[in-house]
């Protein structure tokens, strides 16, 4: 993968896979500690310490069709190219975390890329899950939370295109806005 | 913190696509499925997903479910599109670019021709 936000949303389909209906998403930039976070969180079924143990293992995989899942190894390589850490906890019924931590500065650290165009792809993709997407940059900080836009549309798809427009333009400001803040 | 966007806002856009949806006849929705394992996401399908979302929002198209899914199994093929017209057959394309899933949603899924050239068997 070439951008952070490809990671994000490979690492989110795990969350789809293990029937998440919360996925939180947490992208934190902090400039004074040369330090990059992502953190994807979910309330599905979870893992068993055994698997936790082996899930960054390539030939680990809940696939069926193939005996290798990528997605875990990729982005725990990424982050340990940077200088940075790599941690999943997970309880059987209690959810997943996984958290990668790049030094932000890093010249091997890929670039963020294209946050909106995987938030776009996750929440009209999935709209039955309920995303909460957080930036923060700094001291700065936009959440982006689906539930009370799909309680106000009640009924309404996602892909009404007013609606996507409307998403996605309230991502891409908040994004620039807390960026734009936290550079001032 | 600072909201740009206002919920009212919405409220305006839900009443206008109520109104369309009362002027339109009751047919089923097309639904568009793009598939996104980690194979699909290196091979580039959030482009082609993003590209299918474009085009809706620029041509105003209502109607048309997109969804997008974990992996569909046909890895040598990704990025995989499916197309499921109301009482048809599931139609699944290959090596699907934005491109390509352009012409399939104005050919296929606007005009119900199916792209024969990029279709895969699955």
């Amino acid at each position: 993968m070439r951008e952070l936000a490809l990671h994000i949303l490979d690492i989110a389909e795990n969350s789809i896979s293990a029937d998440a209906d919360q996925i939180r998403i947490l992208v934190e930039e902090n400039l004074d500690e040369d330090r990059l976070k992502i953190r994807i969180e979910d309330n599905g079924k979870g893992m068993d310490a055994d698997t936790l143990a082996r899930i960054t293992d390539p030939f680990v995989t809940s696939r069926t069709t193939r005996k290798v899942g990528l997605g875990i190894p990729f982005f725990k390589a990424a982050a340990e190219a940077c200088d940075g850490t790599f941690n999943i906890q997970s309880q059987p019924g209690q959810g997943t975390y996984v958290e990668a931590v790049f030094k932000h500065s890093h010249i091997d650290r890929m670039p963020l890329g294209d946050l909106t165009g995987t938030l776009m792809t996750l929440i009209i993709g999935t709209p039955d899950i309920h995303w909460i997407f957080e930036i923060r940059v700094n001291d700065q900080q936009y959440v982006f939370d689906d539930e009370p836009i799909k309680n106000m549309l009640v009924g309404i798809p996602l892909t009404e295109p007013a609606v996507m427009k409307y998403i996605r333009q309230a991502i891409e400001e908040g994004i620039t806005h807390v960026r734009r803040q936290a550079t001032a | 913190m600072p909201s740009v966007k206002s919920l009212d806002d919405l409220k305006k856009i839900r009443e206008e696509a109520l109104k369309k949806q009362q002027l339109k006849e009751t047919s089923g929705k097309t639904e568009v499925i793009v598939g996104m394992g980690t194979v699909g996401i290196a091979a580039g399908a959030r482009e082609t997903l993003k590209a299918i979302l474009t085009l809706i929002e620029d041509k105003n198209l209502s109607d048309i479910i997109v969804r997008q899914t974990g992996n569909i199994g046909l890895d040598s093929f990704e990025p995989i599109v499916q197309v499921v017209k109301p009482g048809e057959e599931k139609v699944t394309y290959g090596k699907v670019n934005p491109e390509m899933a352009r012409r399939i949603i104005e050919e296929h899924v606007l005009k119900g021709e199916i792209v024969k050239e990029f279709q895969i068997e699955g």
